[in-house]
């Protein structure tokens, strides 16, 4: 039985929410020849069938609230119930209403800029960017203008990624209009500082970095490399994707980095939502506060306002001031911990990875890279085990997987971030459960999972011939 | 609070069972230069005092609940029976939906939003939502440039000025060139389209309100091999010819406009649709129909060989994070509206804005700048300065009178009118419009 679409529930002529009363005729406004001659196919269901079959769908999935999600370098962490009572309250602001009218919202936005400025040492912030990757490509656009006000831009066209680093960062050079090159790691998981001295130099424009790094490793030589990169003139930039694991412990800006963009849809609890919407601020060190895009929030005599005389600016990089309400919920989790609260979240995040991390090898796991890790690790399966199956396994286990085949440079990787808010017993659990899938018979692990609402998806059919629309007959 | 659910007792054993002595050793091989350093922030508070002090900020603000403003976000209805559904725990907080068999529901719903989109603009494929109309534009661009293979950009000084801002700012990146095609008597004239341009692009309807002929438009691109790139508003797709039956290639708009709280400019989500023949140069996620190993149907990402966590490098665009979650709330007031529902809603704040422009074209001064037809937004011009003009309406309670950029000309101000707007309130803003004027 699959499950039905909107549209197989759809009766002609039914109503669900009905917003108006009497309306008049199109055509006494708009010239026929503007209007569309039929009517888009839309669903016709009533409230009740509208409710039941989201509801059902919400059925089908998983999510924090629902099942234990330790996905290496998302951060599922818990989303609070709180933050979305928050947010609603600064639901009916138009971002074009008269800026004294908006002193609360702007008041909030730089108030949390302080937090964040001072959680990562940066010395200025834009809270546009609308995701990490757009923050990415932020960070960048800034690092790119820097350069070329210094007349130093056809020179460097190079961006250096380790081999590690999460797929949006030779992404994001690449829409930058940057060539990308990738720097190895070393044995112990960390940035090879011998290949790295080598590829530094005049023609290169950053190196990106996340720290700790996606092997969970914090880059221990991470001030010598700060220091390289500016001798040789390349800003150092902060992927701050894996930033939970340090907050309050230790700063992006006092190890050297030049520009840091934070996920708050990570770190600091904005939920996913299913893919998005997140929220990407960028901050930066004072020689590249010029560049950041325009509006900034700044604050006046006259209260506070949007800055957009900035002249060096890169200029826009999303409509109006950002993701506002994922801001209220990043603001509501700052206020509601304080410094000692993130402090022993981040403790809590590296001592729940390290705990399931000593679990899993004890159930015969392997850590190829297995120093210092901190909130997540990359494991291995024994020989003769895909990760793939692994994780349709713990699926029919009750749990959401790990990150697989990521970070690329461990084969059958099982990347494990279990974050802070998760208990003891639910690590038990899990570490349990990843036991018991090696003791599975190899047929029972290839053909996993059994009782999920669907089980494994012909993936090759999808790539092959997409449908991608209810009606594409294609 | 912290969220945090160890006891001191489990947290004694935890580090144990790891070598540690406390917490701060967890560090301890951090260089000793970065580590803890002092950081000033506020005092933490319980969950009471965080909510009095948010309602305080809050309280600092002045609602625009039934806002005249327009200029890409209005205030529309927000319907309770969406936000209720969008609030479950498992759409609120599931990941990126990369293990299909438990994410069916994100996945199913979709692809019923793609269909949605794909409808409203007379195209074939939607992806799942880029972050706003803005970026959704620029990626669009981008897509036809790829497409194409080429580095001009023709804009219409039509489209929203924000976004042309954004689309200046992606361009520059890779090196492509824009040049602005300034408006005349208010609508996009047919320009001649020169070679190594590979997207033209117009909104409508447009920045000022006024409805554009996108078919001619479409014409002189695809007469000169560019693809044609229209900018629209979902809501206005319920009356209006769709993009993709006057010869638009690419769509793209943004959806705050389908019952989305404006929530100060975001998180709303961007669409993007265009034919089936582009998806493969398509940004961010697509979910395809299939069928799983019993023959059940079921959903999943596809085509992912365009995306940055395989390609890399070589990706299409680096978007990972989209807006999924609020794409979803655009389809369930889609779904919950229906295409009459829908029509509706769409034809009442035509109606009411042409009232309202009736109404405050009587007060002495106030002259039309908007050509006709337009559709629910309109500009005039002013006697006074806008800025002072909405400061003095909000003054009184009432939010209009949205600033238009001087490159469209001197004292303009731009209106919009909604399902929300009953006669009164018309009145009630031509009356305080008067005062303010006098």
């Amino acid at each position: 039985m699959s499950y039905p679409l909107i549209y197989e529930r759809s009766r002609k002529g039914r109503r669900g929410l009905k917003l108006v009363k009497g309306t008049p005729r199109a055509e006494d406004f708009l010239p026929k020849e503007h209007l569309r001659e039929t009517p888009p196919r839309l669903p016709e269901v009533d409230e009740l069938t509208l409710v039941r079959h989201y509801t059902g769908l919400s059925r089908r999935q998983v999510g924090v609230d629902t099942t234990f999600y330790p996905l290496g370098s998302c951060t599922m962490k818990y989303n609070p119930k709180l933050h979305e009572e928050a947010a609603r309250l600064f639901h009916p602001l138009h971002p074009y209403q008269d800026p004294g009218t908006v002193q609360g919202a702007l008041r909030l936005m730089w108030e949390l800029g302080e937090y964040l400025k001072a959680l990562t040492g940066m010395d200025a912030i834009t809270l546009e960017p609308a995701a990490g990757a757009h923050g990415e490509l932020t960070g960048i656009l800034v690092i790119r203008a820097y350069h070329e006000d210094r007349g130093e831009g056809k020179a460097r066209r190079l961006v250096l990624v380790p081999d590690s680093a999460h797929g949006s960062n030779p992404a994001t050079a690449s829409m930058a209009g940057y060539q990308v090159k990738e720097i190895p790691s070393g044995p112990d998981g960390e940035v090879d500082l011998e290949a790295l001295k080598r590829e530094l130099g005049p023609h290169v424009a950053a190196l990106m970095l996340t720290n700790p790094n996606t092997l969970g490793l914090f880059e221990r030589r991470i001030l010598e490399i700060a220091r390289l990169c500016k001798e040789a003139g390349v800003q150092l930039y902060y992927d701050g994707a894996n930033l939970n694991a340090v907050m309050g412990w230790a700063r992006p800006g006092d190890m050297g980095f030049d520009v840091v963009h934070l996920n708050l849809h990570k770190t600091f609890t904005v939920p996913h939502g299913g893919g998005g919407p997140g929220s990407g601020p960028v901050g930066v060190k004072a020689h590249l506060a010029p560049y950041l895009p325009v509006p900034l929030v700044a604050r006046g005599e006259e209260g506070f306002y949007l800055d957009f005389g900035r002249p060096k600016s890169i200029g826009r990089v999303r409509s109006f001031h950002g993701n506002f309400l994922a801001l209220v919920r990043a603001w509501a989790y700052i206020r509601t911990l304080g410094l000692e609260g993130l402090k022993k979240a981040a403790a809590l995040s590296v001592l729940n990875a390290r705990y399931l991390k000593e679990l899993l090898k004890e159930r015969g796991y392997r850590v190829p890279y297995d120093g210092p890790t901190m909130h997540e690790f990359v494991a291995q399966p024994p020989p003769g085990f895909r990760a793939l199956d692994l994780a349709k396994g713990l699926l029919e286990l009750g749990f959401h997987p790990p990150t697989v085949y990521f970070p690329l440079i461990v084969k059958e990787a099982l990347m494990v971030e279990p974050t802070e808010t998760e208990s003891k017993e639910t690590l038990e659990a899990f570490a349990e459960a990843m036991g018991e899938l090696l003791k599975k018979p190899r047929e029972w692990l290839e053909n996993a999972p059994y009782t999920t609402p669907v089980r494994r998806l012909d993936e090759v059919r999808a790539n092959k011939h997409p449908k991608l629309t209810y009606f594409d007959e294609s | 609070m912290d969220y945090t659910p160890h006891t001191e007792e489990e947290i004694r054993a935890m580090l144990e069972r790891v070598g540690a002595e406390s917490l701060q050793d967890l560090f301890a091989h951090l260089p000793r230069e970065v580590v803890n350093p002092e950081i000033r922030l506020p005092e933490p508070m319980p969950e009471w005092a965080v909510l009095e002090e948010l309602s305080r900020l809050a309280r600092e603000n002045l609602p625009a609940h039934k806002a005249f403003l327009g200029g890409g976000v209005r205030s529309h209805h927000v319907p309770p029976v969406v936000q209720a559904l969008a609030l479950r725990g498992e759409f609120l907080t599931a990941y990126t939906p990369y293990q299909p068999e438990v994410s069916q529901g994100v996945l199913q719903a979709t692809f019923e939003y793609q269909t949605m989109i794909a409808e409203l603009t007379g195209l074939e494929v939607a992806n799942a939502s880029m972050y706003d109309g803005a970026t959704a534009l620029a990626e669009g661009v981008l897509l036809a440039l790829r497409e194409t293979g080429r580095m001009g950009v023709l804009v219409s000084q039509g489209v929203h000025p924000e976004y042309r801002e954004v689309l200046q700012a992606y361009l520059e990146a890779v090196g492509a060139e824009l040049r602005t095609l300034p408006l005349e008597g208010g609508r996009t004239p047919v320009p001649p389209v020169e070679e190594g341009v590979g997207a033209v692009v117009a909104q409508n309807p447009n920045f000022l309100g006024a409805l554009e002929d996108l078919r001619p438009l479409a014409e002189a691109a695809h007469r000169a091999g560019a693809l044609f790139v229209a900018v629209a508003d979902p809501l206005s797709l319920a009356l209006l010819k769709p993009p993709g039956a006057l010869g638009a290639d690419i769509a793209v708009g943004d959806g705050q406009v389908l019952g989305l709280p404006m929530g100060f400019g975001g998180p709303h989500f961007g669409y993007l649709a265009t034919k089936k023949a582009f998806v493969r140069q398509l940004p961010g996620r697509l979910v395809s129909e299939t069928v799983d190993v019993d023959g059940r149907r079921g959903f999943l990402l596809t085509l992912q060989a365009r995306e940055q966590y395989i390609r890399r490098a070589k990706a299409r665009s680096n978007i990972t994070t989209n807006a999924q979650l609020t794409a979803l709330m655009g389809a369930m007031y889609l779904a919950a509206l229906g295409p009459e529902g829908l029509r509706e809603v769409a034809l009442k704040g035509v109606a009411q804005a042409h009232r309202l422009r009736s109404l405050l074209l009587e007060l002495p001064g106030v002259s039309p700048f908007t050509p006709e037809p337009f559709f629910n937004e309109f500009v005039l011009r002013l006697p006074r300065d806008p800025q002072e003009v909405r400061r003095a309406l909000a003054e009184r309670g009432l939010h209009a009178a949205t600033p238009v950029p001087g490159e469209y000309g001197e004292r303009l101000a731009l209106f919009a009118a909604t399902e929300l707007h009953e006669e009164e309130d018309l009145l009630a803003l031509r009356d305080a419009l008067a005062e303010v004027l006098a």
